[in-house]
């Protein structure tokens, strides 16, 4: 069975540095796969490399069987990948509502002559978008805050939000760039709860940066390591946990 | 803002500038021409807001589109004689298209290097191409160079003004207002998670600036019939830096204030000097007690703008409160 996403001895340098090497990696269909490693293992390198923010210096990456290299951020969101940032990247001016609904500009049917015709064909679609929207707000509860601004949210909600924006792109496969990052540890259980949560309902492969191992640990089916932009580590939570590389990239040793 | 009734706006809006039109001669001419200029402002001030203000590109090339649009439309309407109306009006709706599209064209040009400047660069890049378009104009004898160019026919009307002004007004709200416009807030607020979340930010640059840049044309394309004579000078670096504060002082991003906006700056300088020129003031016995107002008419209209953007920085018709103020 070919997995949903292949990454193969994928290479990145910038000048001298090799910041991610040889990377292999593969995620199949609705699988949970944990990426850690210390700071500057270069996980967010590997996650940009992805997503089309870097392209790899050699290696091949394929999505749903076709190469992803040479493709810009914009087409692979379109092709089924959506993330969400270790910063949290809102449109801060925007409503919560309009946050979503600014992704769904990519199942329009119509374009922009539909915007400019404002005819019946035109209200009909915006109506089914503006449906799809709240029922998506909905499910992640940010319903009452609608037509607050984004910036105005608290942290967590934010954080909330950010991953209901990227589902709205209806991915195949999501990735989650640190998504505890600040959070205290009431909001990091509801985090985990939120996870399996996405994974269960809307039946999609997910990948996960993390610091917090507690929380990658408990969620995640299989995890790599990264070091120095080297997997040194691949397998279950348990047997990653007793790796004893593992335990002295984290340690020293 | 709810835009459900856009097209029967622009329908109204339409109609009543050609109602306007038909009682056009019992207007004085004189505020007759300062409704074409608030007209004309408006096409500039809304369509540069959707580059400045919802796209967040700093554009300060306005005029230069202008100029385009200007002279193209004028060569054209300047190979016809007198014509009666109904010809009149079609050839001046073709040379104003014709003046659109050149614009849109060189906006285009402008489009293609935004697409990596940003912020102050890219300010500077359209400032550079404003100033291009200027001498370019300076040194083409066939239209006139520095001398100017004299344009044969007085077209320009409250319907073609205002009608026009509607339309801009509806293509830009329309725009912004829909779901795939969504996505020029989306680049404005951040262009990276508008990339990862598959808007296509290239384009909607690229689409900012060329809309922006035809009805900026179409603008020219309305000033000139409305002046009958046009230089080079007159669509300079000011003129530019005077539709970017129409969009400031409305609000970036906010058409209804960047009209008002439009409206106000235009008659602003208009409304001072009359204030200048009145004779008598009950309880002063000088002659002419307000005359210093007319000298010094274009300071006070600079420090009005330094106190409207002290106290008002959010733009003067924004409810919101101002994302820069802290």
């Amino acid at each position: 069975m070919s997995a949903l996403l292949q990454l193969e001895k994928t290479t990145i340098r910038f000048g001298g540095l090799t910041a991610v090497s040889e990377l292999d990696l593969q995620i199949g269909k609705s699988e949970l796969v944990g990426l850690i490693g210390p700071n500057g293992a270069g996980k967010t390198t590997a996650f940009n490399l992805i997503t089309g923010v870097y392209q790899p210096t050699s290696g091949e990456i394929n999505f749903d069987g076709q190469s992803t290299v040479g493709c810009k951020p914009y087409q692979i969101t379109k092709r089924g990948i959506a993330r969400t940032f270790q910063n949290i990247r809102l449109f801060p001016s925007l409503t919560v509502f309009d946050n979503v609904r600014a992704v769904f500009h990519l199942h329009l049917r119509g374009d922009v002559r539909h915007a400019l015709w404002r005819g019946k064909g035109y209200h009909a679609e915006e109506k089914s978008v503006a449906d799809r929207v709240l029922e998506l707000l909905e499910i992640f509860q940010l319903g009452r805050f609608r037509d607050e601004p984004a910036k105005s949210l608290s942290y967590g909600d934010q954080r909330r939000l950010e991953i209901v924006r990227a589902l709205a792109a209806q991915p195949k496969l999501l990735l989650l760039d640190e998504p505890a990052a600040g959070m205290n540890a009431t909001e990091k259980v509801e985090l985990t709860r939120l996870i399996r949560f996405i994974k269960d309902k809307f039946q999609i492969s997910i990948l996960l940066v993390e610091h917090d191992m507690k929380l990658v640990m408990e969620i995640c089916e299989r995890i790599a390591v990264l070091d120095y932009g080297v997997k040194i580590a691949e397998g279950k939570p348990d047997e990653v946990r007793a790796n004893p590389k593992v335990i002295a990239a984290y340690l020293g040793d | 803002m709810n835009f459900r009734h856009a097209k029967t706006f622009l329908l109204g809006a339409i109609a009543l500038g050609f109602l306007a039109s038909l009682f056009a001669d019992r207007i004085n001419p004189y505020w007759l021409f300062i409704f074409y200029d608030i007209g004309i402002s408006i096409v500039m001030a809304v369509s540069l807001n959707l580059i400045n203000g919802y796209t967040g590109q700093f554009s300060l090339g306005h005029a230069g589109f202008m100029a385009v649009g200007a002279y193209s439309s004028a060569v054209i309407t300047n190979q016809f004689g007198d014509l009666s109306f109904l010809a009149a009006n079609g050839i001046f709706a073709v040379a104003l298209l014709a003046g659109g599209l050149a614009a849109a064209l060189a906006g285009l040009l402008v489009g293609i290097p935004s697409l990596r400047l940003r912020g102050d660069y890219l300010a500077i890049v359209t400032l550079g191409f404003g100033e291009i378009i200027r001498v370019i104009l300076q040194n083409m004898d066939k239209v006139g160079g520095a001398r100017g160019l004299s344009v044969m026919h007085g077209w320009t009307n409250l319907f073609w003004t205002f009608g026009l002004a509607a339309v801009t007004v509806y293509v830009v709200a329309s725009l912004v207002n829909s779901t795939y416009g969504r996505g020029f807030i989306a680049v404005r607020d951040d262009e990276v998670a508008a990339e990862a979340m598959g808007i296509n930010t290239t384009k909607y640059k690229v689409t900012a600036f060329v809309v922006g840049a035809f009805f900026a044309g179409i603008a020219g394309g309305l000033y000139a019939h409305s002046k009958q004579f046009i230089t080079p000078g007159g669509f300079g670096f000011m003129q530019s830096i005077a539709f970017v504060v129409m969009v400031i002082l409305g609000g970036m991003g906010n058409t209804i204030g960047v009209i008002l906006a439009a409206i106000l700056l235009t008659l602003l300088p208009e409304g001072l000097r009359m204030l200048s020129g009145i004779e008598h003031l009950p309880g002063l016995t000088a002659e002419r007690p307000l005359g210093w107002i007319g000298d010094t008419r274009m300071i006070i209209y600079s420090l009005l703008l330094i106190v409207l953007m002290l106290t008002r920085p959010q733009g003067l018709f924004s409810l919101k409160k101002s994302s820069v103020q802290k």
